[in-house]
């Protein structure tokens, strides 16, 4: 309990603030990389206690936002199945596929059930043997351990009806895949600091070196994400393109290593589709070969389902940092919270939905 | 066979022993002796007055004297689904009474008799729904309310869920409250009457099986009294409300827009118990979007507050009573909140179900 008050001191806040405006000198953009953080920056007014300078670009760290379309689709397809028990985490049933949402799915008499952890799904696939029990396995580099544990727990207890539907994503890549993309303006990024605690900050380093952009991890709470801003603004001004650790109490640089073996061995690098971004190379993970049998892409016969995206929704534009959500023509108008046209207005921490539901226009 | 002669079922009895089943049965339902058995040794055997006990169509009720000189009815029902029927802090026979005595108390009422209606499902525990009608009883009581008239249905096994119940309620107004948004004025106060979202947080932690159930207790609480206390010293009340589902999310949400106003709040005066609050993050929910069972939102003259808060803050209901905010004539409909570092944000009309976040 003691975090909620130690780092959201205002009086703390407002002198990191007024020293970030002492040391800048000219406009940078940062991106925060985790939705996570960009939650955060909005429900605390981060950026408002920021200097003119210093832009917040919003990045794809959303693992509801960047899960493809086709994922989503295919999760509505086991769902309706009547022989299956589609497991989730909460804020993926409100998320629209092609045609409806896993909430309309359960209305109709689909089993969906919101779990809080892939652990209890395994428990559901125990005690109902007679049905198939499907995670769909979505996140970044937080959520995979537990994911992979449920999948060796499941083998180990040779469970035959329990599968994962896997849209695992990974930072790196994507990090590496902003910094290609022609239209970037970013100069720094904020990483995350809950996929650090478990990946470790080794392989970040190079991207700072490779792209001569700061990298400071940080924490969500507001102090962790001012002292980010202000450790970032710091290198910045002097010329530095360093990888920092601002989140020290919870993050190493070699990060969590038996979270990180039980991935390896239950998961493998993939090509991963990145919703509203495109392919990015060996950007996410499957299941590894040992594990094949519980992939639910392949128990199931999900072959035909292809999606297609609102011509409407630009918001691979949002998750790049090209455009902010409410320079979208679609923002507040034919696309908030109750009728979204894609993920970002979806999720609360998604960048459409956090600038609509503070009131930013 | 003859069909010449109607069958007759004089001297007919039923050969299975229905009326010893431990367990609701659908003949429960039927009308018959069952429900007859039901209604006297569960309803009666509880809820038992002397309005209730001629188990009339309906109860006449003479209010007459409570009216005389310009009071009048106060009317409202409401229909309650839990699961589970009982959870730490109370139960459905507690939130049937409670609810519906705080909806009568927000117009400024003194809660006076309640309906029950009471749906079945097949296969109930009959000790159990005794149980849950002996807590339901134990809160009218101490609410200083009857239930004075009821009904009971009983559904097929798997087409309820356990128990539903219906109370409606009527109470008076006293001469000369007259609570409602078209009072509300620019520079009023916003008072909150306690803690935020323990009721809410302790249904979903026991149904999820979060491991917080020993430390989260719902805050069903009947408030009518706390009104009451209000009105004496702070007669100038402009309007109650209690911020059940929606949290205070909705019910400022709703008081922004029926009143054509703004309202801005206070981060740090929100009140949350740290274990509710921490909860809460864990879940990624916002409090101030979590149902609350004992909790009311008063809006009162600036100039009245502070004696608001006295008279508040010495009833057993309102002791953690707070200062939440003011009411703005800029951006109405709206309410906005300023955060603990500084910074501002709107907080949006909840959409729907409240859904725990992936990280």
């Amino acid at each position: 309990m003691k975090h909620l008050a130690e780092y959201r001191d205002a009086e703390t806040a407002r002198r990191l603030a007024a020293e970030i405006s002492r040391i800048v000198t000219r406009p940078w953009a940062i991106m925060e990389v985790c939705g996570g953080q960009t939650h955060s920056i909005i429900r605390h007014g981060i950026d408002q206690l920021l200097p003119p300078e210093i832009e917040l670009i919003h990045g794809p760290g959303c693992p509801v936002c960047v899960t493809p379309l086709e994922t989503i689709d295919k999760a509505l397809a086991i769902a309706r199945r009547p022989e299956t028990i589609l497991c989730s985490f909460g804020d993926m049933l409100r998320v629209p596929g092609s045609h409806e949402d896993l909430l309309a799915v359960k209305a109709a008499g689909g089993d969906v059930r919101v779990v809080y952890s892939p652990l209890d799904a395994v428990k559901l696939a125990r005690s109902n043997p007679n049905r198939q029990v499907v995670f769909l396995a979505i996140g970044f580099e937080t959520t995979a351990p537990a994911n992979a544990l449920a999948v060796k727990l499941a083998a180990q207890a040779g469970l035959g009806n329990f599968s994962l539907l896997v849209s695992q994503v990974l930072v790196p890549p994507a990090i590496r895949a902003i910094m290609h993309s022609p239209g970037s303006r970013v100069n720094a990024f904020l990483a995350a600091g809950h996929v650090c605690s478990v990946m470790g900050t080794w392989q970040y380093a190079p991207l700072a070196q490779e792209f001569r952009v700061p990298i400071v991890v940080t924490g969500l709470e507001p102090l962790d994400l001012l002292e980010g801003i202000r450790r970032t603004v710091e290198q910045l001004e002097a010329g530095r393109h360093d990888l920092e650790n601002a989140y020290p109490r919870v993050v190493t640089e070699r990060g969590n290593e038996p979270a990180q073996a039980v991935i390896a061995e239950v998961f493998a690098p993939v090509d991963r589709a990145w919703r509203g971004i495109g392919v990015i190379p060996a950007s996410g993970w499957r299941l590894a070969d040992a594990y094949a049998e519980f992939d639910a892409e392949r128990r199931f016969d999900l072959g035909g389902i292809r999606a297609v995206e609102s011509p409407r929704c630009r918001s691979g534009d949002v998750l790049t940092g090209t455009l902010k959500p409410s320079q979208c023509p679609a923002f507040g108008r034919e696309c908030t919270p109750r009728t979204p046209l894609g993920a970002t207005m979806v999720s609360s921490e998604g960048a459409c939905a956090a600038y609509y539901n503070a009131g930013r226009t | 066979m003859d069909h010449g002669l109607p069958p007759d079922f004089s001297g007919f009895t039923c050969p299975a022993p229905l009326r010893d089943r431990p367990q609701i049965v659908m003949g429960h339902g039927g009308g018959g002796a069952l429900t007859r058995d039901l209604v006297e040794h569960v309803f009666l055997a509880a809820f038992g007055n002397p309005v209730l006990d001629r188990l009339g169509d309906s109860s006449v009720l003479d209010l007459g004297p409570r009216l005389a000189g310009g009071g009048r009815l106060a009317f409202s029902t409401d229909s309650y689904v839990v699961r589970p029927l009982v959870f730490p802090g109370g139960s459905i026979g507690e939130l049937a009474v409670n609810g519906t005595v705080n909806d009568l108390a927000m117009s400024g009422a003194e809660p006076l008799h309640l309906s029950a209606a009471f749906i079945l499902e097949e296969g109930l525990a009959i000790a159990e729904l005794a149980g849950l009608v002996a807590r339901m009883a134990a809160a009218a009581k101490q609410a200083g309310v009857t239930i004075v008239t009821g009904d009971t249905k009983v559904v097929e096994r798997s087409r309820g869920d356990g128990l539903t119940i219906t109370t409606a309620g009527v109470g008076v107004v006293p001469p000369g409250v007259d609570l409602g948004p078209q009072q509300i004025r620019s520079g009023d106060a916003v008072i909150l009457s306690g803690t935020l979202a323990d009721h809410g947080m302790a249904i979903m932690s026991v149904r999820e099986g979060l491991g917080f159930e020993a430390a989260i207790a719902s805050d069903t609480a009947p408030l009518h009294g706390l009104v009451a206390a209000l009105l004496v010293a702070c007669p100038q009340v402009r309007l109650l409300r209690d911020p059940t589902r929606g949290g205070v999310a909705a019910s400022l949400n709703e008081i922004a827009v029926a009143a054509g106003c703004g309202i801005e709040i206070d981060e740090r005066a929100i009140p949350v118990s740290p274990v509710v609050a921490s909860a809460c993050e864990i879940l990624g929910l916002d409090p101030l979007q979590v149902a609350n069972e004992g909790k009311l939102l008063a809006v009162v003259p600036a100039e009245s507050a502070q004696a608001a808060l006295a008279a508040m803050r010495s009833h057993e209901h309102g002791h953690q009573a707070t200062l939440l905010g003011r009411i703005v004539a800029e951006h109405p409909g709206v309410v906005a909140v300023r955060t603990a570092i500084g910074g501002s944000r709107i907080i949006p009309l909840p959409l729907g179900e409240q859904l725990p976040r992936i990280c």
